[in-house]
C-alpha cells in the first residue's frame, strides 16, 4: 500500500501498441504505478501480459516501431520520448537494467573487467584505474570466487550463474537508484537461482536501491518484493502489499494463478 | 495389484553415456552419465530431476538409442535395447515414445497435424488404411483436448500448451508402454502447466503407461509421479518413493534442491534462515574424486574425497552417501 | 487463421517486395516474347537477307533490331538466343538441383563415414579445372547442346549439395527430427518427408540465383567458342559475334548484352526476394 510519500518513479496510463499485418496490437493497457524510493515491487504474469514491455518502456529499450503513451516521470523527468543524449544519463546511472539471458546481454568478445569499468568510466567518470578498481571490487561484492581470476575471463568462460552475477555487478556500477529486473532467474537452476535471489536481497539491504523485479514465478515475488502487482493483458489487475495477495487474493485471476501452483 | 511379483518393464544397470567436446584445443570425453541403475515397473511414474549437467536429457536420449552409450544394459520386457539393430530396433519403438520439452519446435513446421499423428501408425500398424489413420488421429485429438478439424491445420497455428497435447497425442496414438517426457512442462505458463500435468496423469492411469518424467524442478513431479530419482553431474544421489523424498530427504543434495524451491507463501519465505547451496555445480571434465557432490557439500568428510558411496538403502530409500544415517 | 500454411504467408511477404515483383514480372515478359516473337516475325534466325546487311535497328519492317553480317534478323536471333540460354539456364538448375539435394541430404543426415565419403568425391569434383573438362568433353563429344548441360550441371550441383548438407546437419538436431527417429521412421522416409520439404526455402533460393551463373557460364563458353554451334545462338554467342563488330556496328553488341545483363538482374532480385520471403527467421 502506498504512503503518503510520492514514488521517485510515476507510471500513468502508459500504453504500448504495435501494428501488424494482422491488426493493432495492445501490449501495454493503460498503467499506472508507483515505486517508491527503496522498495521491491514485483510484477508477475504469464507470457503475453506485457509485463516485459513494460519494463522496457521505462528505459526506452522499445523498438522504433513501437507506439508509447502516458507518461513516465523519473523524478519529475518526463522519460517518454525523452532525447537520447539525456536519456543516457539516466540509464545504468539512475535506473539500471538486469536481463534475463545474460549470454545475449553481456559482450562475447570483451572480458569481464572491461564490461564492468566501462559503465563506471561513463557514468562516473573515473579514470581507467580507479573505474577497473571498482570493477574489481563489485565482483567481490557479488559473491564470485577468485575474483581477479575471472575479471579477465570472457564471458562464455562463466557459468551461467556467475554471468548474472555479473550482470547485477554490472548494474551496480554507477550505484543506481532503481534496478529494473527482467526475469533475472528464470534461466537459472533452482539452487543457483536461491543463490541470485539472496545476492537480490543483500543488494537491496547494502544499497538501499529500489528493485522492480518481472518474472512468471510467484514464489521468487514471495521471497523478495514488498508489494506485488498482478498484469493480465496489459494491465494491471491486482496490485496489493505482498502478504495480503497471497492470502487474501481479491482478483479472481490471481486466484486462479495461486491455484494452479503445486503444493510443496 | 495381484499377487505376483511383477517383474521390471525397463532395467537399466551399469549405464555409461560419454561424449566427446572439444576442450582447450583438443578432444576429451565428458562424462554425461556414470554407472546409472534403476528400475521401473509397468504403470509406475518415476521422476528424474536435476540441474544443468546432471546428464538428465542425456539419460532420456541414450534409453531411446537416440544417441551412442558407453557400455552398460537397457532391458526393456527383458530385451537389451542396446544391443538391437535396424528392423528389430524400429520395431521395439512402438512400445517407447517420448514427448519434448519444446512443444511446438517438436512437430514438423512444414507438416499437417494429420500427417504428423498418422506418421507413427504408418510405420507401426501398417494394416490401417488412410481413413482409418484419419479417424485414429481425430479421436486422439479429441482426446488430448483439441478438436478434430485441427488435423489440417500446422503447427505455427498453435500455442505451446497446444503444441503439447499434439505431441502427446503423437506418444499415444501407438499405445506405448512407457513415455519418456523429457521436460514437458518447463517451457508452458503457469496456468497451462497444470493443464498438461493433469493430462499427462489421467492418460497414464487410463493406459496404464510407464512414465519417465524428467524435470529440472521438484515441486512439479509431487503429484505427478510415484518414486523419483536424483541425479547429480551424471549420477544417482537418491531414488526415493515420492512422499518419502519429500518428507524425508536423506542426500543433503536433495535436501538442497528442496530448500532452493522459492514457496509461494512471503510469511514462510521471509522465515527462511538456511542460507543457499553455495558453490557451483564441477566441470563434468574434471569430477570431484569419491563422491562428486563433496565440494558443495556441508557434511563432507575426509572419507567422501577418498571413496565412492554407492547407493545403498537408507530408512525407505535408497542414497549414495556415506553420512546418510547421521545427518 | 488460414490453412495454406507456411507457403501462403511467404507468398503473401514476396507480393508485398517490389523489386522482386517487378523482376518476376519482367522475367515473365522476356520470356513470353522469346516464345512469341520469332513466331510473329517472317524471319528464322538462320534467314539471310542478302538486301540488307549490317542494318541498324529502326522500322524497317520486321528488322526491328537490325541484322548482322549475313543479313540474320536480329531481333529473332536474340530471342532464340533467349530461348537457349534460358533452357541451359533452367535445365542445367534442375538437374543439378535434384543431385544436390540428395546427395547433400544423404551425406548430412547419415554422417560419419558416408558423409565423408559422399563429401570428398565433391570435394575432388571442385579441384577438376573446368574449361579444360569442358574443351575435352567438346573434343571428345563434339559440340552438341546437350554437352553443354552435362558440362555446367556437372559442375553447379556441388555447390548446392555443400549447402544442403550444412543445412541438413542443422536440422537433424531439431527435436521434430528426433521426434520422427523415436516414432521409428527410417532413413529414406525422413530424407524424403522431413528433411527436403524443411529445405525448399533454401533450395529455391539457391535455384533461383544459380540460374543466372549458369546463364553466364553459357555465355562465357559460347564466347570463347565452346558452346551451342551456328548457326543455332546463344546470348553469349551473339555477344561473341558482336563483340568483333563493336566499333562500325555497336547494336550486334549492345541488344544481346543489355538482354543478358537484364535477365541476370532479374534472376537476382528475384533470388533475394525469395529468400527474404521464404527465410523463417523473418517472422
Amino acid at each position: 500500500m502506498l504512503n503518503g510519500a510520492a514514488g521517485i518513479l510515476q507510471i500513468r496510463g502508459l500504453t504500448v501498441g504495435y501494428r501488424t499485418p494482422q491488426g493493432a496490437v495492445t501490449a501495454v493497457d493503460g498503467v499506472d504505478l508507483d515505486i517508491a524510493a527503496g522498495e521491491c515491487l514485483g510484477i508477475v504474469g504469464e507470457s503475453g501480459s506485457g509485463k516485459t514491455q513494460l519494463l522496457m518502456s521505462i528505459l526506452g529499450l522499445l523498438p522504433p516501431q513501437a507506439r508509447l503513451g502516458g507518461s513516465i516521470r523519473y523524478r519529475g523527468t518526463e522519460l517518454l520520448h525523452l532525447r537520447a543524449s539525456a536519456l543516457n544519463r539516466i540509464r545504468s546511472a539512475r535506473i539500471a537494467m538486469i536481463f534475463q539471458d545474460p549470454m545475449t546481454s553481456l559482450n562475447p568478445y570483451l572480458r569481464v573487467l572491461g564490461q564492468l569499468s566501462e559503465v563506471a568510466r561513463l557514468h562516473c567518470g573515473l579514470s581507467r584505474r580507479a573505474a577497473e578498481a571498482r570493477a574489481l571490487s563489485m565482483i567481490e561484492a557479488v559473491h564470485i570466487g577468485e575474483p581477479a581470476r575471472r575479471a579477465h575471463q570472457y564471458p562464455h568462460e562463466l557459468s551461467g550463474g556467475m554471468r548474472q552475477r555479473i550482470m547485477i555487478a554490472m548494474a551496480l556500477m554507477a550505484e543506481p537508484e532503481i534496478i529494473l529486473a527482467d526475469e533475472p532467474t528464470t534461466a537459472l537452476d533452482v539452487t543457483v537461482q536461491a543463490q541470485v535471489l539472496s545476492l537480490l536481497q543483500e543488494v537491496r539491504e547494502r544499497t538501499g536501491a529500489a528493485l522492480v523485479l518481472v518474472t512468471h514465478d510467484l514464489g521468487v515475488v514471495a521471497q523478495l518484493a514488498d508489494r506485488v502487482g498482478v498484469m493480465r493483458a496489459g494491465r494491471i489487475v491486482e496490485l496489493a502489499g505482498s502478504e495480503e495477495l497471497f492470502t487474501r487474493p481479491s482478483h479472481p485471476y490471481t486466484r486462479s494463478l495461486l491455484d494452479s501452483l503445486p503444493r510443496l | 495389484m495381484n499377487g505376483e511379483p511383477q517383474q521390471a518393464l525397463l532395467s537399466v544397470r551399469s549405464l555409461r553415456v560419454s561424449y566427446a567436446v572439444r576442450h582447450r584445443g583438443r578432444s576429451v570425453q565428458l562424462r554425461a552419465l556414470e554407472n546409472v541403475d534403476f528400475q521401473l515397473r509397468k504403470g509406475e511414474a518415476l521422476a528424474v530431476i536435476g540441474e544443468s549437467g546432471s546428464g538428465k536429457s542425456t539419460l532420456a536420449r541414450a534409453l531411446l538409442r537416440l544417441i551412442a552409450v558407453d557400455s552398460g544394459e537397457v532391458r526393456f520386457r527383458g530385451t537389451d535395447l542396446l544391443r538391437l539393430r535396424g528392423a528389430a530396433l524400429r520395431s521395439m519403438r512402438r512400445h517407447l515414445q517420448m514427448i519434448f520439452q519444446d512443444g511446438p519446435s517438436a512437430l514438423d513446421p512444414r507438416m499437417q497435424i494429420g500427417a504428423i499423428l498418422s506418421e507413427p501408425l504408418q510405420v507401426f500398424r501398417p494394416e490401417l488404411s488412410g481413413a482409418e489413420r484419419r479417424s485414429a488421429a481425430a479421436a486422439m485429438l479429441e482426446r488430448v483436448g483439441l478438436k478434430a478439424q485441427h488435423l489440417e491445420r500446422y503447427p505455427h497455428e498453435f500455442s505451446g500448451g497446444q503444441a503439447q497435447r499434439i505431441g502427446i497425442a503423437r506418444a499415444l496414438i501407438v499405445e506405448p508402454e512407457l513415455i519418456v517426457c523429457d521436460e514437458p512442462l518447463s517451457a508452458l505458463d503457469v496456468s497451462i502447466k497444470a493443464q498438461i500435468a493433469a493430462l499427462l496423469k489421467s492418460s497414464q492411469q487410463q493406459m496404464h503407461l510407464a512414465l519417465l518424467f524428467i524435470a529440472h524442478d521438484l515441486p512439479a513431479v509431487r503429484d505427478l509421479c510415484d518414486r523419483v530419482m536424483v541425479l547429480y553431474l551424471g549420477r544417482i544421489m537418491e531414488i526415493a518413493a515420492c512422499e518419502a523424498l519429500f518428507r524425508a530427504p536423506r542426500h543433503p543434495y536433495t535436501r538442497a534442491l528442496l530448500q532452493a524451491v522459492p514457496i509461494p507463501d512471503p510469511r514462510i519465505a521471509r522465515q527462511r534462515r538456511t542460507p543457499p547451496l553455495g558453490g557451483e555445480i564441477p566441470s563434468a571434465l574434471a569430477p570431484p574424486s569419491g563422491c562428486v557432490f563433496r565440494t558443495r557439500c556441508r557434511y563432507a568428510i575426509e572419507r567422501c574425497a577418498r571413496e565412492l558411496p554407492l547407493l545403498r538403502s537408507v530408512g525407505e530409500s535408497l542414497v549414495a552417501c556415506h553420512r546418510a544415517e547421521e545427518i | 487463421m488460414s490453412g495454406g500454411g507456411l507457403w501462403y504467408e511467404a507468398w503473401r511477404r514476396l507480393r508485398a517486395n517490389r523489386p522482386a515483383l517487378s523482376s518476376g514480372a519482367l522475367l515473365l515478359l522476356i520470356v513470353l516474347a522469346a516464345l512469341l516473337l520469332p513466331l510473329l516475325s517472317p524471319y528464322n534466325y538462320y534467314t539471310l537477307d542478302w538486301n540488307h546487311l549490317y542494318l541498324a535497328p529502326g522500322w524497317h519492317g520486321w528488322h526491328l533490331l537490325g541484322t548482322d553480317a549475313l543479313g540474320r534478323d536480329l531481333l529473332v536471333r536474340t530471342m532464340w538466343g533467349c530461348r537457349v540460354s534460358l533452357l541451359v539456364g533452367l535445365a542445367a538448375s534442375v538437374v543439378s538441383v535434384l543431385i544436390g539435394v540428395f546427395w547433400g541430404t544423404t551425406a548430412g543426415y547419415l554422417g560419419g563415414r558416408v558423409d565423408g565419403l559422399l563429401m570428398r568425391f565433391v570435394d575432388v569434383l571442385y579441384s577438376v579445372p573446368f574449361i579444360p573438362f569442358v574443351i575435352v568433353l567438346t573434343v571428345l563429344f563434339g559440340r552438341e547442346l546437350i554437352l553443354i548441360f552435362v558440362a555446367i550441371g556437372a559442375v553447379s550441383w556441388l555447390d548446392i549439395a555443400r549447402i544442403v548438407r550444412g543445412q541438413t546437419l542443422a536440422l537433424k538436431s531439431r527435436e521434430f527430427i528426433e521426434a520422427a527417429r523415436v516414432s521409428g521412421v527410417g532413413t529414406a522416409s525422413m530424407i524424403v518427408r522431413h528433411l527436403v520439404p524443411n529445405l525448399i526455402g533454401i533450395v529455391v533460393i539457391y535455384a533461383t540465383l544459380t540460374i543466372p551463373t549458369v546463364i553466364l557460364f553459357e555465355a562465357f563458353l559460347s564466347f570463347l567458342g565452346l558452346g551451342v554451334q551456328s548457326p543455332m545462338t546463344s546470348l553469349g554467342s551473339l555477344v561473341a559475334e558482336g563483340a568483333g563488330r563493336m566499333q562500325s556496328f555497336p547494336h550486334l553488341l549492345l541488344v544481346p548484352a543489355v538482354l543478358l545483363a537484364v535477365l541476370i538482374f532479374c534472376f537476382n532480385f528475384l533470388g533475394d526476394g525469395l529468400r527474404d520471403a521464404l527465410d523463417p527467421r523473418e517472422r
